[in-house]
């Protein structure tokens, strides 16, 4: 069984089509695995039965010469997407019992190209959260252990989707990023995490955070196996007025090109006081590596870069305050009687958002509210398009920039901070492609002395994500980085 | 600017979440340490700078404005927590 985890998303296509294995046999070493793993609290929801349906429905195709992209292959959701007859409730206890009678696009995409889906991913509330620890599910854990065997966080919103991952619980998984929701976890469980450039991937059927910002996008354990998911999941979606229609390159060709004569930045904002000494060895490595490959390396300049959690930090609570109005007790999900229609808007939302969630709400309101809108919302707006233009200037001389992708490898389950603000620098190095809308992919390349990974980033042009796996394939070639976290799946411990 | 503890109860009126009495004080400490942080924007110049709402760079695709969609009143009312003869029923709003 073991053996049928360990191999890759591409190696299982092959073996696939060459009917070394089956589809039924692979899905079901992955049901087996998820059971294994369960009390990394990845999941919310398995779904099994459909998962084998749909694995004798792959190996059809398979044998009729149909299949399609990732046919056959394993693959968790995020349960922040919209599935039809699956519960889909963003971990939040206001879409308790949420069933949509519609697919969102990203996960439509995966099932048309064969994708077997195994079940729904733990999140943060509504993909609020930094460490997966503000589900109303409870928090998920990092299959990477801490010194003493602390528990850690997978990092978060996307925590269940890395963790799973990372655990062998999933070979692929989907993923949204609003300010480093794949990313960060990604890095904090050593896979690799890709968000696409804004409007790559449709948005439809997504349930939605800060909608300028938001960007679904793929988790796996190896660059190639990434850029398969991302050619399978992306694409033009009439139901998104904010979709691209820019197509989409062969990603599987950019995998092989090499960096020789690329122009890579490293920009100087990026050292930041108190960062891990280690990230910042790391990231020289990374560096060092690229430069060994033939790329030039050039130092750059993004001046606002510490302005962008803040601008976020209003940004997104604005957008979101206006997404969640939604959520009224009347149209769908947790309703708390009340005698008036007021007091039940208001129940209900109390009983049905989490303190998170609540806060950034409040904080939205604020900055939108009259007397306030100017100083906050439209500054924050203005300071954007800063950061747009010094990433726009930036590319002018260099193809793609390399950063850490967290300040931090992952840090315990309930580690106690009195300031939310504290929570909110670990997307420091996330947050501004977000605002820029910017294609960022973060991949392991090197254990910190506790033994835990610690992740480099790559930004890109918009639109160039072929680049970024390019230079992807470059650093895990180089990081050859084969360590594996303690409680996966097949593993001895 | 700062938010106390009657600003809290008002944004939380405007955000129909109701915020008992004894959350308020935490709150406003809570928001007030966010808008603290946020205030680092006024040292950037802003002077001349529009502000930008999307990164898209294309303008929102238009349609013919006609019914592609509908006759989907099941699904609609699917997820409803409470609903009859084909209505979502909330509390009484009228006298």
């Amino acid at each position: 069984m073991s053996d049928l985890l360990s191999l890759s998303a591409v190696a299982a296509r092959a073996a696939l089509d060459a009917g070394e294995i089956s589809a039924p046999e692979l899905t079901s070493a992955y049901l087996a695995a998820v059971e294994e793993t369960a009390p990394l609290n990845n999941y919310v929801a398995v779904t099994a039965e459909r998962a084998l349906d749909m694995a004798a429905a792959s190996q059809t195709r398979i044998k009729s010469g149909e299949a399609g992209l990732i046919e056959g292959i394993p693959v968790g959701v995020k349960d922040l997407f919209c599935t039809a007859g699956v519960a889909s409730t963003a971990c939040s206890r206001i879409l308790e019992g949420f069933t949509p009678t519609y697919e969102s696009t990203v996960t439509a995409n995966l099932w048309r190209e064969g994708g077997v889906m195994l079940g729904k991913l733990n999140c943060d509330e509504f993909a609020m959260g930094s460490g997966n620890e503000t589900s109303a599910y409870g928090p998920a854990v990092n299959p990477w252990t801490g010194a003493d065997g602390v528990e850690l966080v997978p990092g978060g919103s996307s925590g269940g989707s890395a963790s799973a991952v990372a655990a062998r619980a999933a070979l692929l998984a989907t993923g949204t990023d609003t300010g480093g929701s794949i990313r960060q976890p990604a890095a904090f469980c050593g896979i690799v995490g890709m968000k696409p450039t804004y409007g790559r991937c449709s948005r439809w059927g997504i349930v939605a955070f800060a909608s300028s910002l938001d960007q679904a996008g793929p988790f796996s354990r190896s660059v190639a196996d990434n850029a398969l998911m991302m050619q399978a999941m992306a694409g033009h979606d009439t139901k998104d007025s904010t979709s691209a229609a820019t197509p989409l390159p062969d990603l599987m060709a950019a995998l092989d090109k090499g960096v020789k004569g690329m122009k890579i930045g490293v920009p100087s904002e990026y050292v930041m006081d108190g960062m891990d000494s280690e990230v910042v060895a790391l990231w020289e490595q990374g560096q060092a590596w690229l430069r060994d490959a033939g790329a030039e390396l050039v130092a750059i300049s993004l001046p606002h870069t510490k302005y962008a959690l803040p601008a976020y930090y209003i940004i997104a609570p604005a957008e979101a305050s206006s997404n969640l109005a939604r959520y009224d007790g009347v149209r769908y999900g947790l309703r708390v009687e009340a005698d008036s229609l007021d007091e039940m808007y208001a129940e209900t939302r109390a009983a049905g958002f989490g303190e998170e969630v609540q806060r950034r709400i409040l904080i939205g309101t604020y900055v939108l509210s009259a007397g306030y809108y100017d100083a906050y919302y439209l500054k924050a707006q203005k300071v954007r398009r800063l950061i747009k233009q010094d990433f726009d200037t930036a590319f002018e001389t260099v193809d793609a920039i390399l950063t850490p992708a967290t300040p931090t490898a992952a840090f315990p389950v309930g580690r106690k901070v009195d300031d939310p603000v504290t929570n909110y620098l670990n997307d420091v190095f996330t947050v501004p492609a977000n605002l820029a809308g910017l294609p960022g992919m973060a991949l392991p390349a090197g254990l910190n002395s506790d033994g835990l990974p610690l992740g480099l980033q790559i930004l890109g042009r918009p639109f160039d994500e072929a680049s970024l796996y390019s230079i992807g394939r470059v650093i895990e070639d180089a990081a050859a980085f084969s360590a594996v976290p303690q409680r996966r799946a097949g593993g001895a411990s | 600017m700062s938010v106390d503890k009657s600003t809290v109860a008002r944004i939380a009126r405007l955000a129909r979440i109701h915020v008992p009495e004894e959350r308020q004080e935490k709150l406003s400490s809570e928001l007030n340490g966010i808008l603290d942080w946020i205030e680092e924007l006024n040292e950037v110049d802003t002077g001349n700078v529009e502000p930008i709402a999307s990164v898209t760079g294309h303008s929102l695709p238009r349609r013919e404005d006609v019914v592609s969609d509908g006759n989907r009143v099941d699904e609609v009312l699917a997820n409803v927590p409470e609903t009859a003869s084909g209505f979502f029923v909330v509390p009484k709003v009228v006298e």
